[in-house]
């Protein structure tokens, strides 16, 4: 939160704004983020940063697996073992769920 | 936008690194070379963006440190035409009595060096020394893991000229050590006999992220009671991308295949 914290007042300063307003981060379901404990940080850390009375947005990113044998990519689902649905045949080809970054941010009108 | 690389930051209280055999001589070699490109491109990008403009698409990667500075131990190692091997398992998996052999015949023709990870003593690292090959310990104090700055310190506090396989022996430690990429171009995950067969269902993102699965002490699977064949049927599962060898570091079952495997990454390296 600390790293994504400095990136954001990086941000705002090459935008000329001296606040944030909204965050989007992406976050995949493999990426070992936790939501609570992520919200948890950001709630201890933003008061005191740039990020003060921004409201926190997440969007998940679900996990996707690809099948060699089928040619095609299938949702993963949240746990270890991706087997493809169409033939059953098991996946370690992650495209997608790893993700881990700040989407968007939204700064106020008037600085 | 200028965003440099983060510097090593200072060690945990605790930390140590000991250069046992081979140390470099002289200066250290220093690593250089920033590679949080991505970063400063996304950046820079969108710092030529609209001022006006009040929402924002940044897509802005949060590359922790660690895998910054992984980054640049790939690219030092690969520069320097090594192969890097991360070997993770439970405390007791093997990992050390599979080096110390390996040494000891691999070894011999192929210069190799060994940077071992404890929270406390150097035992490993003694175990492990041998003139024909640099070998430093590095004791964490109260980190259950090595990370990439923890590596790149003790990368160069032993002379890397010659050696073409640098063995990172991690903390004896299932869970912590699968989120730090060290830069290692190989992850090795090491499951033993005295394991229960469905450890990589109970522990999945470190067996998720192997290249190689050794199974360990195969030499006493029967009296075990051990199920060779459902160990592997878990580790398909969950790792399918993942090779697996079955050896035994006594008898010298399967060693010859991690040899091979050993030869063949440092043609890549």
């Amino acid at each position: 939160m600390e790293s994504a914290l400095d990136a954001i007042r990086r941000e705002a300063a090459a935008h000329g704004a001296a606040r944030v307003s909204r965050i989007v981060l992406r976050i995949g379901t493999l990426a070992g983020v936790d939501e609570d404990a992520l919200r948890f940080a950001y709630e201890a850390l933003a008061p005191s940063s740039i990020a003060a009375g921004a409201v926190l947005e997440i969007e998940t990113v679900p996990a996707r697996a690809h099948c060699a044998a089928c040619a095609r990519d299938f949702g993963a689902g949240r746990g270890f073992i991706f087997t493809c649905p169409a033939c059953g045949a098991l996946s370690g080809d992650i495209r997608a769920g790893r993700e881990l970054g700040i989407a968007r941010l939204e700064f106020p009108d008037s600085p | 936008m200028n965003n440099p690389a983060p510097a090593l930051a200072e060690p945990a209280a605790g930390f140590r690194i000991n250069a046992l055999s081979g140390a470099a001589t002289g200066s250290s070699r220093a690593l250089s070379g920033p590679l949080s490109a991505e970063i400063s491109a996304a950046l820079a990008a969108s710092a030529n963006g609209e001022v006006s403009v009040r929402a924002v698409d940044v897509n802005i990667p949060l590359l922790e440190k660690n895998d910054i500075l992984a980054e640049r131990n790939r690219g030092y190692f690969l520069g320097r035409g090594l192969a890097a091997l991360n070997l993770v398992s439970s405390p007791g998996a093997g990992k050390t009595t599979l080096l110390e052999r390996t040494l000891d015949e691999f070894g011999r023709q192929t210069k190799c060096a060994v940077l071992v990870g404890d929270l406390a003593t150097d035992n490993d690292g003694q175990r492990l020394s041998r003139p024909h090959a640099p070998v430093a310990q590095i004791t964490t104090g109260h980190v259950c893991h090595l990370d990439a700055g923890m590596i790149a310190r003790a990368a160069q506090s032993i002379n890397l000229d010659g050696v073409r396989v640098l063995f990172i022996e991690n903390v004896g430690n299932l869970v912590c050590p699968a989120s730090f990429d060290l830069g290692e171009q190989a992850r090795v995950v090491l499951l033993s006999t005295t394991e229960g067969e469905d450890k990589p269902l109970k522990y999945p993102p470190i067996f998720k992220s192997a290249h190689l699965v050794l199974l360990t002490k195969v030499d006493v699977a029967d009296v075990l009671g051990f199920q060779r064949d459902v160990a592997v049927a878990n580790i398909r599962r969950i790792a399918p991308q993942a090779r697996i060898i079955q050896i035994s570091s006594r008898t010298g079952e399967g060693l010859t295949e991690w040899y091979d495997y050993l030869r063949a990454l440092i043609a890549q390296a």
